[in-house]
């Protein structure tokens, strides 16, 4: 509005404008239903707001369980045959030895066929599109366990990835096509020996435990090693930001002068908390790697990154702890003559330790999910190859963390990786869960209220 | 002597020093009859923190600055001759580093002994053969230059590791030594230890000011490299974003228009799906919602900010943008050629930010007080009349600083569009085009083997700079805003 | 209680303006007001006076029922006003406020300006056809609150910015601009100095002749000096209602006795 001027009410007795006139309260008014009419209105909107967003925290739970879960089964074909010590033999005496065993194999499965009363025709090649090659995985079997000859031994051989689609339902019968990976025609045979209970889904367990595989191998890949990856991980973030982060909290709440010096650390701190987390992976690459020349793709790099990125979270949430502990717990310490430092430590420190804790647990999921910085220090691509060998070349070693091999699978242009990401998304969902469960119950059973 | 053994010497002689001080300042109030001037544990703090701190401080001064030394004085030895037609120096001293690390692993493995990896006249056939044989020469060629550098690399850093070690162990001695003539029964042990806390105190809320101070350089120092290999004024005004490798990028065209248009684009996008729902939201929750909707919506709603990004750029990358183009796709609409897009990573962006934008302005709208809705609603005010001619007025900095935030988040935010938006750099208005964006060609252009001397890689920092001072311009502005607000209320 | 004078049932209508009977507030579990009956006459300042926490706050909005906007209120009995009950399902407390306005404890003024202050009320009822008749409620609210001399220059600026006497009138003049039939004031001048204490006191001896007023206050000589009509409220019962010189010099009630000589409260 510009400027309003008023002339002064020419007519203003106010016995006309202020006479009351009668209406009833009973009767709405046509004014009054408009209005109430655009309050209905306005309601809706906030209520369909709220549902929309819940709305995507369904479906995004959805397509998360739904997608995931797959991966968290796989297929396996049990087959229960005894090798002898002349068919050994005469295996490693030729020059495909692998053939040879798959010779066995075959022989084996006909076998259990038959006893089974299973009729279907079937060559070796089928066998090899829907385990891949058996032959050497038992082989390898009988190399290491060599007094396993002549016995029963039940092989549990994992189905190709295709199989392994058509029976979670990825892939159908309409939309399969031939090629040397699966024929239409093998899925007879797979639903034969599905009914047979020669292939059987169980829970896998290589998913959980393995480490990354090539890109030409989706069942192989596990998730394990990254999740000791973002293990370690987390531990360079605690041992570092818990710390330095309630030291500073500290600093800055009991003990800072109203100065420049403290005005530049307060605006940094909440500066950095705003700054892109691909910022500090910059910093992380420039800094720990092109200057100081740490190891890339090490936890310990990661770890140091995260650490500065999470620094401001903690900071801010351990000074609202301390914050919280009333003056009067720190008047009394004074008053019987300890220090300053005294009565910080001894006094106020352990009365916010609750929500200390509360605050790093939350600060440490944050990190836990954070992947951008870990692109550029280079934890992505085929670097979680296994687990390392010592704690120190846990931190040292290459290795990815979890949120990092999830990009690396979904980056990949195999489909079936897809499914390894959402169940990699799945174990990093239940780690984050559990840590914000435990900051809840720190704070329910530590909540003081003053 | 590795670095770990030498921070437990340390710490060793910092227990004993503990010791050792704590029973000097006992003992010496016990025969002179004189009361201590502090607990006897912090007489042997005192001497403890004499023995760690400067020790430590010198440890990690030297860390930071032998490979630096070392890397000069190597790059020296190196002539200019040395350099391959379309290398650098920095290229041939990672050889230098690689040939290094080579000899380092030949002498663990047993094959060559300490002194031949040094001997500098040794055969270099010789050492080239044995490196080979030990699998510790998977690049290219190892020229008589880089070999010998490399020796002399190897020395220089074993000899910076005896001078370091000699004085971290004297520094920590000396400390020791002087805590413990300190500790006489009269000396305030208590407040010395106090003044180092304090300094340590203050020393971790500095790493606040370091991080960013390292944060700019690390920006600045690769940003003015790239301006040097790369006009500026091409980066800055440039509609073409296609690097090429060929040439060592020279041909390449980084211009960073077409990277934040899409990056503007998609935050658009973002901010519209997210400041109605979450402002929407945030009113129905703090004016109308009863305490039990308020305690089940609020936190399921803030499930959504604490799901990480990679979740998000999956969402989008598997489920939106499929369901996207099955709309407006081939099949559908006809206006959208594949699943990453604009549109795409602006919408799940958009559902990332509602929890943000929601809380944010619950928090806002919260602070006006109670006293402006008794005064409407005394008027005969609805509740959305209150709401929208009251309480939003009267809260309008603290949203529009809350947006900002938004927006510094969306200009920020990287999994969602590297997963998300596509990988062309493009000028087109139409959302369901692929885009891609500033932080999604930080990632493309630093990951993998990132040869820092070629502007195809420099590039990214000066990317990053943009960023940073995209994002920090807002946040500046943003937070002003919303405490000039708090104050008006408070 | 004291008797109402016997009058026939047209007449009372005409004479009495709100009617409250065996009222019943509840904070949850607490009970607040309890049985309150009492008659408020038209164009007249009634004061509701009483120790804090007595109730007197609680029961003067029950009137214009802005206990609604606290969850855990509950209202039981009758509030007649012009023989209607407002809690009757059929009233929407919105066109309730419209006729019976309130003014605050503490000066509310919007952060809006001036104008916009007072224009708020008519614009959200529908009161102005047109900019100069809003113009027009505008300056003769204005003027009605005593205020227009001091207001008419600086229109556009921030109701914020006045002085709390000024910002307390200028919620008056919001108050009178919806053109209510009865006004509510809680307090209005307990954040006040005593000059603008007094200018209040004045403006509503004016508001008088239009406006029917329930004022409530902590102070005894306030309700002396504004109104007609004083009730005494003590732990959430009406103890005593009459004509304000009755009681003041006359109580007929104990406890009314021991708080007007300043033996609690």
């Amino acid at each position: 509005m510009s400027d309003t001027t008023l002339s002064s009410p020419a007519a203003s007795d106010g016995k006309d404008s202020s006479v009351p006139q009668k209406t009833s309260l009973y009767k709405e008014d046509a004014l009054t239903k408009k209005r109430n009419a655009s309050e209905k209105r306005f309601q809706a909107y906030g209520i369909t707001a709220i549902l929309i967003g819940l709305f995507f925290l369904v479906v995004m739970a959805y397509s998360i369980i739904s997608e995931g879960i797959p991966a968290f089964t796989r297929t396996v074909l049990t087959v229960e045959f005894t090798v002898t010590q002349e068919q050994f033999d005469d295996a490693e005496g030729q020059l495909f030895k692998t053939r040879a065993y798959e010779g066995v194999f075959t022989e084996a499965m006909s076998q259990q066929f038959q006893e089974k009363e299973i009729a279907v025709p079937f060559d070796i090649t089928a066998i090899e599109r829907i385990v891949g090659k058996p032959g050497n995985t038992i082989r390898q079997y009988y190399l290491a366990n060599p007094d396993q000859l002549g016995e029963p031994v039940e092989f549990e051989l994992a189905a190709s990835s295709r199989v392994d689609g058509y029976l979670n339902g990825r892939l159908t019968r309409d939309n399969i096509t031939d090629s040397r990976f699966l024929m239409k025609s093998d899925l007879d045979l797979v639903d034969v020996l599905v009914e047979g209970g020669i292939i059987q889904t169980v829970f896998n367990w290589p998913f959980i435990t393995g480490a990354d595989s090539g890109v030409d191998n989706p069942g192989g890949a596990g998730i394990g090693a990254s999740v000791v990856g973002s293990l370690f991980m987390m531990l360079v973030v605690l041992f570092l930001s818990l710390p330095i982060g309630v030291a500073a909290s500290i600093y800055l709440e009991e003990f800072a002068p109203q100065n420049k010096f403290t005005d530049l650390i307060e605006v940094n701190i909440s500066n950095l908390a705003a700054v892109p987390s691909i910022v500090f992976g910059i910093l992380g690459l420039a800094v720990f790697i092109q200057f100081m020349h740490l190891p890339q793709s090490a936890p310990l790099v990661g770890g140091l990154v995260l650490t500065l990125m999470t620094l401001p979270t903690i900071i801010i949430s351990t000074r609202a702890s301390l914050k919280a502990v009333p003056p009067s717990i720190r008047d009394a310490a004074l008053g019987v003559g300890a220090s300053k430092m005294q009565a910080v430590f001894h006094h106020v420190l352990p009365l916010a330790m609750p929500g200390i804790l509360t605050g790093t647990i939350i600060g440490l999921a944050q990190a836990l999910g954070e992947t951008a910085p870990l692109l550029l220090i280079g934890m992505v691509g085929f670097v979680a190859r296994g687990y390392p060998d010592s704690f120190v070349g846990g931190f040292l070693d290459p290795n990815s963390a979890m949120p990092a091999q999830i990009y690396t699978w979904a980056a990949r242009s195999d489909f079936a990786f897809y499914e390894k990401a959402w169940g990699g998304i799945i174990v990093l969902l239940i780690f984050l869960l559990s840590m914000n469960i435990l900051a809840i119950i720190l704070r329910r059973r530590f909540e003081r209220r003053w | 002597m590795p670095v770990v053994w030498l921070i437990l010497i340390v710490l060793a002689i910092a227990v004993v020093g503990y010791v050792l001080g704590r029973g000097r300042a006992l003992a010496g109030a016990a025969s002179e009859h004189v009361k201590l001037h502090s607990l006897p544990s912090y007489y042997g703090s005192n001497v403890a923190m004499k023995v760690a701190v400067p020790a430590f401080l010198i440890m990690v001064v030297w860390l930071l600055a032998q490979p630096i030394i070392v890397n000069n004085s190597v790059s020296g030895l190196i002539p200019e001759t040395a350099i391959a037609e379309g290398s650098s120096r920095g290229l041939v001293l990672a050889e230098v580093r690689r040939a290094a690390s080579g000899l380092d692993n030949a002498v663990a493995a047993g094959i060559m002994d300490e002194d031949f990896a040094r001997n500098a006249r040794a055969d270099f056939n010789d050492i080239t053969t044995r490196l080979r044989d030990a699998g510790q020469i998977v690049t290219s060629q190892i020229t008589q230059p880089i070999l010998r550098a490399a020796q002399e690399y190897r020395i220089l850093n074993s000899t910076g590791r005896l001078l370091m070690t000699i004085a971290v162990l004297l520094a920590a001695l000396a400390g020791a030594a002087w805590g413990i003539l300190e500790s006489k029964p009269n000396f305030r042990a208590r407040n010395t230890v106090e003044q180092g806390v304090k300094a340590l105190l203050i020393a971790a809320a500095s790493i606040a000011i370091l991080t960013t101070v390292g944060i700019v350089f690390s920006l600045v120092f690769n940003t003015i490299e790239f301006f040097r290999l790369y006009p500026a004024l091409d980066f800055f005004f440039g509609l073409t974003w296609s690097p090429t490798f060929s040439g060592r990028g020279g041909n390449s065209e980084l211009g960073i228009i077409p990277l934040l248009w899409g990056t503007f684009y998609i935050s658009f996008v973002a901010l519209i799906v997210a400041v109605p729902i979450g402002l929407f939201a945030a009113v129905y929750l703090s004016e109308y919602a009863g305490p039990k909707v308020r305690a089940v919506a609020k936190p399921l709603l803030e499930i959504l900010a604490g799901i990480p990004t990679i979740v998000y750029g999956l969402f989008a990358l598997l489920t939106v943008g499929p369901l996207l183009v099955s709309i407006f796709g081939p099949d559908g609409v006809g206006i959208m050629q594949a699943g990453t897009a604009v549109m795409t990573a602006g919408l799940v962006m958009g559902i990332m930010l509602i929890p943000f934008v929601s809380s944010l302005s619950d928090d806002i709208i919260n602070a006006v007080p109670q006293a402006m809705r008794d005064g409407s609603y005394g008027l005969g005010a609805t509740k959305s009349e209150t709401v929208k001619q009251v309480i939003l007025p009267a809260a309008l900095p603290g949203i529009v600083g809350a947006i900002l935030l938004a927006a510094s988040r969306a200009i920020g935010e990287t999994m969602i569009v590297v997963l998300g938006a596509g990988a062309a750099a493009r000028l087109s208005l139409n959302p369901f085009d692929a885009m891609t964006t500033v932080t999604a060609k930080i990632v493309s252009q630093l990951t993998g083997d990132a040869d820092f001397s070629s502007p195809v890689a420099l590039v990214a920092f000066a990317l990053g700079m943009t960023l940073f001072i995209v994002t920090l311009g807002l946040n500046v502005v943003a937070l002003y805003i919303v405490r000039k607000y708090r104050e008006q209320y408070d | 209680m004291k008797e109402m004078p016997k009058i026939d049932k047209a007449d009372e209508m005409s004479e009495t303006k709100i009617a409250a009977s065996k009222v019943q507030v509840y904070y949850g579990t607490t009970h607040a007001i309890k049985d309150v009956d009492i008659n408020i006459q038209p164009r007249s300042v009634t004061a509701f006076i009483g120790p804090s926490g007595c109730g007197k706050s609680t029961f003067l909005r029950t009137i214009n029922r802005m206990n609604d906007t606290i969850d855990i209120c509950r209202v039981e009995g009758e509030i007649l006003i012009d023989g209607e009950d407002i809690y009757d399902p059929k009233v929407d407390p919105v066109q309730l406020r419209a006729k019976v306005g309130m003014v605050f404890q503490k000066p509310n003024p919007f952060p809006k300006s001036i104008y916009d202050n007072v224009a708020y009320g008519p614009r959200i009822h529908g009161l102005a056809k047109n900019k100069s008749e809003l113009d027009e409620i505008v300056a003769s609210s204005l003027q009605k609150a005593g205020l227009w001399e001091e207001a008419k220059d600086r229109l556009d600026e921030p109701g914020t910015g006045m002085s709390g006497g000024q910002q307390q009138r200028l919620c008056i003049a919001r108050a009178i601009a919806v053109n209510p039939e009865v006004i509510l004031m809680d307090e209005p001048c307990s954040a006040l100095d005593p000059i603008a204490t007094a200018k209040v006191e004045e403006l509503i001896d004016e508001l008088r002749e239009n406006f029917t007023i329930v004022i409530v206050t902590h102070s005894m000589q306030q309700a002396a000096r504004v109104s007609q009509r004083t009730a005494f409220f003590h732990l959430g019962i009406l103890v005593e209602e009459g004509p304000t010189q009755d009681i003041f010099t006359n109580p007929q009630d104990k406890r009314t006795q021991d708080y007007i000589t300043g033996r609690f409260g």
